[in-house]
């Protein structure tokens, strides 16, 4: 008898899992369901996740009404109705890999669009090659998506972080020419330190004469407390000094560093300052050069053409803030992967098959939200566009935060050409670059 | 008793037997790549079975679970093989050589300073890890396709379904050596150890020795367990190999399942699989409340973990459960 148990247990539990596991309704023709990862719960979910989350759900919504501005107002993708599913992105990469299977391959959805952190892209890039699922990531910065292999199913409708250091030097030259020796305070983990390679390497071609300081500072990710890094920032000669801080790290950072004077003191440059500058308003000082990771959020939010002024509207009235950069590039995706749809359907002639649209997606080009997109890199699968920094100025009159100085750097100038991996380019001092 | 063992071994070739084939014809992708996750988890969860067994519980085991993990990853990466009969083993294998090391430190202390000493040990390999650009700091890298007999496949479905025959394998011996052990006299010193050390001694055997073998055990299993993830996920990361959290899943997996039976961690992994697999999808913004809120149930309620309820409802007499096993919560 206790062997047959022993299996009946095994047995019946499995059992049940797979009677759970039976799809409850096959997708009907006229519709399409997306699966949109993001972290909603978490440190990344305030500053990342739930903005994007939400600049999704809001154009999903005007997707499916027909309310985009033109040219984007035909209903649907190719017609269909989206159905969103959103997933959290925490709980680590196993996690990440299962849920994504389960997207697939149990709720089976048409195409996977999302994920903030470079690690979940670099975890879900294979997987998603190997179950051969259109999958359109959002925001993840690491350049190694494409770098390392080309990718048939993978796509991803921003620039990756090259970009976002590479502006932020430009920027330093543009605006603070006179600087002669820089440092750098980063979160010691692959963005951070990806973040200084990439700034200080730009750094030597474009100001060959700034010295870099022998001391940048890599205090843990969510330390919280950054008091020692603060005095030894204060103690190096360097004038000016980049971080690559984000989120709760980010805020507390510039709350201890400005009583200190810090920013009196220092030239600073934060190349994703502009995702906590609206929680922040007032307390981020005037002064610090700010970055958004490309023309998102705060740096395009007073650019006046009818798409843009319909987003930051719309946003506006539905969430009562003004969109951040997350919200853009959410949104940019879920734009990318209509536009496809609706390409590949007027090619074909009738509804798309994955094939179709994964043809349309590739070498793309199109005006989004704030500025136009190219696929341009990895085979047509990874985008490019220009990238802009600005100055904080508190703008008393109105009572909000406000920019001046923003300058606007072409796609060609901040992101490598096709044939070079961003570290292979930025050493070999940019060769061909457009500025 | 050889005729319980006996039987024990019959129902666990059985039921991995079962599920072996259950996920070869029956079972959807998705279902048999959650088994798979799961059944390699539950090999490290048999490794912390074995030291809890002796009262000590490891809050640091994801050391070797990372160093199963990168050892896979890196035999790959650095010298190219990919060969899964000399990758897994090598996983076992540097998991087992650190532990041993290890062990000499670690096998004197008992209930938290056990526990935090070993947590100390696996955050240092993560912060080294993470302070490691070449290896990619807390992004990771990849792991190569694995092949067997030097045969690869871009099949996704052949390459899991032979990955989940192998888990299933390894998983089967593991219970079933394992459970060896326990009946052996080394192993029953196992509940005589927790009850009383001096005792132990006065027998003539030495606890210092019997407490450092389980710990290689304990090491050699969930590197085992950290290679097969690495396989599994096709990607190595600190943040998901070897930080903290890594090994609090483990801990409250073998809570779950608890320490009655070797098949417990195989069943107690998988349901908590579908649990976190259910609860994300069902509630995507509170699934930590599911999940957490479920061992708190397990811990009021089933004190002996979910093994508790299966002898339970099979009607067994505890006295017959091996090595005479009780609950935590029963002591």
């Amino acid at each position: 008898m206790k062997p047959m148990r022993y299996a009946g247990v095994v047995g019946a539990g499995l059992a049940a899992a797979f009677a759970l596991s039976a799809p409850a309704s096959v997708a009907a023709k006229d519709t399409v369901s997306l699966g949109i990862v993001a972290f909603l719960s978490g440190p990344a979910a305030g500053p990342y996740g739930v903005p994007g989350r939400n600049g999704a759900e809001m154009v999903i919504e005007a997707i499916n009404k027909g309310t985009l501005p033109a040219p984007y107002d035909t209903k649907g993708f190719a017609g269909a109705t989206v159905e969103a599913e959103y997933i959290d992105e925490s709980g680590g990469n196993t996690k990440q890999v299962s849920e994504y299977r389960n997207l697939v391959q149990k709720r089976e959805v048409d195409a996977v669009v999302g994920y903030v952190s470079s690690g979940s892209c670099a975890a879900i890039a294979p997987v998603a090659e190997e179950l051969q699922k259109l999958t359109v990531m959002a925001v993840c910065g690491t350049p190694r998506i494409f770098e390392e292999a080309p990718r048939e199913y993978v796509f991803r409708t921003m620039s990756h972080a090259t970009a976002d250091n590479i502006a932020a030097a430009h920027y330093v030259k543009e605006m603070m020419p006179d600087v002669k020796s820089y440092t750098g305070i980063n979160q010691n983990y692959a963005w951070g330190q990806d973040s200084w390679r990439d700034f200080s390497l730009a750094m030597t071609d474009v100001m060959p004469d700034a010295k870099v300081s022998d001391k940048p500072q890599f205090p843990k990710i969510f330390a919280g407390q950054y008091g020692s890094e603060i005095s030894a920032l204060s103690l190096d000669d360097a004038e000016l000094v980049h971080s690559s801080f984000w989120g709760g790290d980010f805020e507390a950072f510039i709350l201890q560093a400005t009583p200190r004077g810090f920013f009196q003191q220092k030239k600073v440059v934060l190349t994703v300052g502009g995702v906590s500058a609206y929680r922040l308003g007032k307390r981020l000082p005037d002064g610090v050069a700010i970055g958004s990771r490309g023309p998102y959020g705060i740096l395009v939010r007073d650019r006046d053409t009818p798409l843009n002024t319909w987003f930051v509207e719309t946003y506006k009235e539905a969430y009562g803030e003004y969109p951040s950069g997350a919200a853009y590039q959410y949104a940019q995706a879920i734009l990318a992967t209509k536009i496809a749809y609706d390409k590949a359907a007027e090619a074909a002639g009738s509804f798309p098959d994955e094939k179709q649209v994964r043809d349309a997606l590739t070498g793309l080009e199109f005006e989004s939200f704030a500025a136009p997109v190219k696929m341009a890199l990895g085979n047509g699968h990874q985008a490019i566009t220009e990238h802009m920094y600005g100055i904080v100025q508190w703008n008393e009159d109105a009572g909000e935060l406000g920019l001046r100085d923003v300058k606007v750097y072409p796609a060609e100038c901040v992101m490598p050409p096709a044939d070079k991996t961003s570290v292979e380019w930025i050493e070999a001092g940019m060769p061909g670059a457009k500025c | 008793m050889t005729q319980f063992m006996d039987r024990t071994v019959i129902g666990l070739t059985l039921g991995f037997a079962l599920v072996a084939l259950l996920g070869v014809f029956v079972l959807p992708d998705w279902l048999m790549s959650q088994v798979l996750i799961a059944f390699s988890r539950a090999l490290a969860v048999l490794g912390l079975v074995v030291l809890w067994r002796t009262g000590l519980i490891s809050f640091g085991h994801a050391l070797y679970f990372g160093l199963g993990a990168y050892t896979v990853a890196m035999l790959g990466k650095d010298l190219g093989v990919t060969e899964v009969l000399i990758t897994l083993p090598a996983a076992g294998l540097v998991a087992a050589v650190v532990g041993f090391a290890l062990g000499f430190i670690i096998r004197k202390y008992r209930e938290i300073f056990f526990a935090m000493l070993n947590l100390a040990f696996s955050m240092v390999l993560f912060g080294i890890l993470v302070k490691t650009e070449a290896l990619g700091s807390t992004d990771g890298f990849s792991v190569e396709q694995p092949t067997l007999f030097g045969i690869g496949t871009e099949d996704s479905t052949v390459k899991l379904t032979v990955l989940f025959l192998a888990v299933c394998t390894v998983g089967w011996l593991s219970a079933v050596l394992v459970h060896r052990y326990l009946g052996s006299v080394l192993g029953s010193l196992t509940t005589a150890v927790r009850d009383n050390e001096i005792r132990v001694e006065y027998l003539g055997y030495s606890v210092a020795q019997a407490i450092h073998g389980k710990y290689v055990m304990s090491a050699a299993l969930t590197g085992l367990a950290g290679g097969f993830t690495a396989l599994a996920l096709g990607q190595v990361d600190p943040e998901s190999m070897v930080n903290w959290t890594v090994s609090g899943e483990l801990v409250f997996v073998t809570v779950l399942s608890g320490p009655g039976s070797v098949a417990a961690p195989f069943i107690g992994s998988l349901l908590f699989e579908l649990l976190r697999t259910y609860a994300f999808e069902l509630v995507p913004y509170a699934w930590q409340l599911i999940v957490g809120g479920t061992l708190l149930a397990v811990i009021f309620f089933l004190p002996g973990g979910l093994w508790s309820l299966i002898s339970k409802l099979g009607g067994r007499d505890r006295a017959a459960q091996p090595g005479g096993n009780r609950g935590e919560g029963e002591r």
